[in-house]
């Protein structure tokens, strides 16, 4: 299978590799995913007091697709208010990349993640969790 | 140099320019059917058929009326096991095999289990190979069939055939050996290893795609399966068809090319197997699948611990390898040869199986290094497990998130 040409310039030029303090209380960290499933993702954002987001990390073990999906969601991250965040659709991921359907599980996996890390971040600052619709991948 | 660089040779193999050469006239000129007995189209054919026979034969220590020309490994399985079955039913049902196998001979198994068989699957030890013991002890009185591969398509191990063979013979039961990644790269001798059956095929050993025997003991004692390609009786009724002769001649001088100059081969290539081993497991939590004793010169299995292999091998962009990875695959399963071996999923999801063969040269297997050292790198810095295990986390420890 050939992957997109934004999948491989995702895969070889990730964007905002890296990894923020989990234990400060601006950081909201996201791991999701399990090594036995071959796809570990973790995503980081850093959050201002206006509940906007500055920074965004990510690393992920884990196919092409899922690299590539990580990589995207942090670019699209950053700049926006943690609401807006949580909007984000794994098809929209699916759709910008041009992944294949055996390959929309990583997508959902980079949803998952956004929305973990958000909740994380919401938690630690005395904002209660929000609902996750249940994804299967 | 070309790139990209092809080691997976244990999925299929290049053909050898020789053996094009010998194949071109029988897709020309020589067109005749090899069953046609009254004109001189025929008897050309029949004539190349008879020495391609000879030349797999003298390959694997068999006489050429042993040999049934199929379309390849897939079918010589499929006729092997339920041939054998059909034909020997009444004598038994019980029939032994392993988890490792070929999905070929495992689903032909499948399929004789609908038809009454009972089939053992014998797991394997923790370095691939199959504990002599445990087959001994599943033997019973209604076992008509051993089949336990040669060498295995994914880590290279080669199993004990003799001594199975022997334990087989012991009960009773035939043996058959599904020795596709063998035949050609080691030496394979039925007489001396014992084998009842056996297939193989051309496009492993540098011959062409869609040809293939399986080899059927004719003396002590003499073996028959049941044909399931009914026709014009053609292969001493075992396997009816019109002959592919071009085919028929490929896999002939495959055969031949592979029984004079594989004792150099396999030197050669093991040497550079064992370069590209040492130089990967110079890598911090690398670790090499498989018997290492007992395994064919020219497969090396390395898992890259913390990266997945699907994303490993986009990496390594110049190099066609093939991986255990969950997902490579349309099921998004590891793959079942490593988890048999009991290596935990993650090590499955993070294997690379580099296959060398004929063409390969030092350069490439220098360049290969190169690129899957970088390769491995990179992807571990983008890896939260390699930082977690840098960090001293201990990964089982950690409580992963549903799936
Ligand atoms: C061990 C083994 N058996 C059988 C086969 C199937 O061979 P063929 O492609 O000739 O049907 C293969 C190759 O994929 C193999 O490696
Ligand atoms: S992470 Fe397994 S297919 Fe993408």
């Amino acid at each position: 299978m050939a992957y997109s040409d934004k999948v491989i310039d995702h895969y070889t030029n990730p964007r905002n590799v890296g990894t923020l303090d989990k234990s400060n209380a601006s950081v909201g960290t996201g791991l999701v995913g399990a090594p036995e499933c071959g796809d570990v993702m973790r995503l980081q954002i850093q959050v201002d007091e206006n509940h906007m987001i500055t920074d965004a990390k990510f690393k992920t073990f884990g196919c092409g697709s899922a690299i590539a999906s990580s990589s995207l969601a942090t670019e699209w991250l950053k700049g926006k208010s943690i609401d807006e965040a949580m909007k984000i659709d794994n098809m929209d991921i699916v759709e910008e990349l041009a992944l294949p359907p055996v390959k929309i599980h990583c997508s959902v996996l980079a949803e998952d993640a956004i929305k973990a890390a958000i909740n994380d971040y919401r938690v630690k600052n005395g904002l209660e969790a929000l609902e996750i619709a249940k994804s299967h991948h | 140099m070309n790139l990209p660089i092809y080691l997976d040779n244990n999925a299929t193999t290049p053909m050898d320019p020789r053996v094009l050469e010998a194949m071109l006239p029988y897709f020309g000129a020589k067109f005749g059917n090899a069953a046609s007995r009254n004109h001189a189209f025929g008897w050309a054919a029949e004539e190349a058929v008879d020495y391609a026979r000879e030349q797999v034969a003298q390959l694997i220590g068999a006489s050429e009326k042993e040999i049934i020309f199929t379309s390849g490994a897939t079918e010589s399985d499929n006729l092997a096991i339920k041939g054998v079955f059909e034909m020997y039913k009444d004598k038994g049902n019980h029939i032994i095999t392993c988890v490792t196998e070929h999905k070929a001979i495992l689903d032909a198994c499948k399929h004789a289990e609908k038809l009454g068989a009972e089939v053992t699957y014998l797991p394997v030890k923790a370095d691939g190979l199959v504990d002599l013991q445990q087959l001994e002890d599943a033997m019973t009185e209604r076992t008509i069939l051993v089949s336990i591969m040669y060498g295995n398509n994914e880590i290279g191990v080669i199993q004990p055939v003799k001594e199975i063979a022997a334990i087989a013979h012991k009960h009773g039961a035939l043996f058959m050996t599904d020795a596709t990644q063998a035949v050609g790269k080691i030496p394979v001798d039925v007489i001396a290893d014992g084998i009842d059956l056996m297939a193989f095929t051309g496009h492993k050993m540098y011959g062409p795609k869609g040809i293939g025997a399986l080899y059927v003991r004719r003396k002590n004692p003499r073996v028959k399966v049941t044909a399931q390609m009914d026709g014009g009786g053609h292969e001493r009724g075992m396997r009816s068809g019109t002959l592919n002769v071009p085919g028929i001649v490929g896999l002939g001088k495959a055969a031949e090319i592979c029984r004079l100059e594989m004792a150099e081969e396999s030197l050669r290539l093991s040497a550079l197997r064992d370069k590209l081993e040492n130089s990967l497991l110079v890598l911090e939590e690398s670790y090499r699948n498989g018997n290492l004793e007992h395994r064919l010169p020219h497969v090396a299995n390395i898992s890259f611990k913390y990266v997945e292999g699907e994303g490993l091998m986009m990496a390594m962009k110049d190099l066609a390898v093939s991986s255990g990875s969950a997902c490579t695959s349309a099921s998004l399963e590891p793959s079942y040869v490593l988890k048999s071996l009991g290596l935990s999923d993650d090590l499955a999801h993070s294997s690379i199986r580099y296959g060398l063969g004929r063409f390969t040269t030092e350069e490439e297997v220098d360049f290969a290094i190169a690129q899957s050292l970088k390769a491995v790198n990179h992807l571990r810095e983008l890896s939260p497990l390699w930082e977690m295990f840098k960090e001293g986390v201990d990964l089982d420890s950690v409580e992963w998130a549903e799936h």
